[in-house]
């Protein structure tokens, strides 16, 4: 199974992306130039966080115009698995593949620390590893995480369990609609969160809560692709 | 010809910033002020005189990047 990390100018965690599919899988994975114009030969897409294009105007406003975007659109139409995390996520609503949008925290200020998350949608591509309802240690680093989506929009998401994680009842840290920190697409093929699972694959990062959400993954591809599944 | 571009959340939509902005005058003594909204100001050069053309590539502009119309609503003017 083969995945791309894609680069925007102002990506910064895509060295961890690429660090985490290495050390909690072993498949190959490539960094991929926000210019590239073909992602044909990957089975699945990570969009990293960072400030892409310094977030001009909005999170993920101009990076959702980059080259390589048409290319995550078509991939996400073909079916392959696509994650966007943290200002990845932002960049997916902003591109349309998820719905809704972020907004600046209700703070009003840049959180990061870790956060506990309920896995709600246990069913899906990206976290088949974990039990329903689980309670996981995953790290939140943002500004804009305030997930937002008008009453009709929720109601979708609900009707088809398209919200995945939500932050622990009682400790929203930005105000997200609903505790919503992480949602799929209709299809469950294309999943955005705000914390970050690859800053959680080993005990030394605080937490390897992280580590499931990739085999997950591996094991989703290999049920599709009639493999081994990876116990 | 001069466009000017203003970018605002929804009605709707939760403002942080002007909410935050709202306390701090309140802070101040400045009892008055009810609700604060912030938006965007933009000033755009277009390279052309076909007025109704400019609107029509504007509105556009704004759909497309300007504005997100998930959470903001837009407004433009033209001049010259």
């Amino acid at each position: 199974m083969k995945f791309a990390v894609i680069v925007f100018p102002g990506s910064n965690c895509d060295i961890d992306c690429y660090k985490a599919v290495e050390d909690t899988i072993g498949q190959p994975v490539d960094y991929v130039w926000h210019t590239a114009t073909d992602l044909s030969s990957y089975d699945a897409i990570l969009v990293p966080g960072g400030f892409s294009y310094g977030d001009y105007l909005r999170c993920g406003a101009i990076a959702r115009f980059a080259p390589v975007m048409n290319e995550v659109i078509k991939a996400a139409e073909q079916g392959k698995f696509v994650l966007g995390i943290c200002n990845g996520f932002q960049v997916l609503t902003e591109a349309g593949l998820l719905p809704g949008a972020l907004l600046r925290n209700n703070s009003m200020k840049f959180r990061c620390h870790s956060a506990l998350l309920e896995v709600v949608n246990n069913n899906t591509v990206f976290t088949n590893q974990y039990s329903q309802g689980e309670i996981i240690d995953i790290p939140i680093a943002h500004g804009e995480g305030n997930y937002y989506c008008d009453d009709e929009t929720l109601a979708q998401l609900k009707a088809n369990n398209q919200i995945v994680f939500r932050y622990k009842a009682g400790a929203n840290p930005n105000g997200s609609l609903e505790d919503i920190a992480g949602i799929s697409n209709e299809r469950g093929n294309v999943v955005g969160m705000m914390p970050h699972p690859e800053r959680a694959v080993n005990q030394l990062l605080g937490s390897e809560d992280g580590k499931r959400m990739f085999t997950s993954i591996l094991n989703a591809w290999r049920e599709q692709h009639g493999a081994a599944v990876n116990g | 010809m001069k466009a000017t571009v203003y970018v605002t959340i929804k009605q709707n939509v939760l403002d942080p910033q002007g909410s935050a902005v709202q306390g701090a005058l309140h802070s101040m003594g400045f009892d008055e002020v009810g609700k604060v909204r912030i938006g965007k100001y933009l000033e755009l050069e277009l390279n052309t005189t076909d007025r109704a053309e400019a609107e029509s590539r504007l509105k556009a502009m704004c759909e497309k990047l300007l504005a997100n119309t998930v959470v903001e609503d837009y407004r433009f003017e033209l001049e010259g």
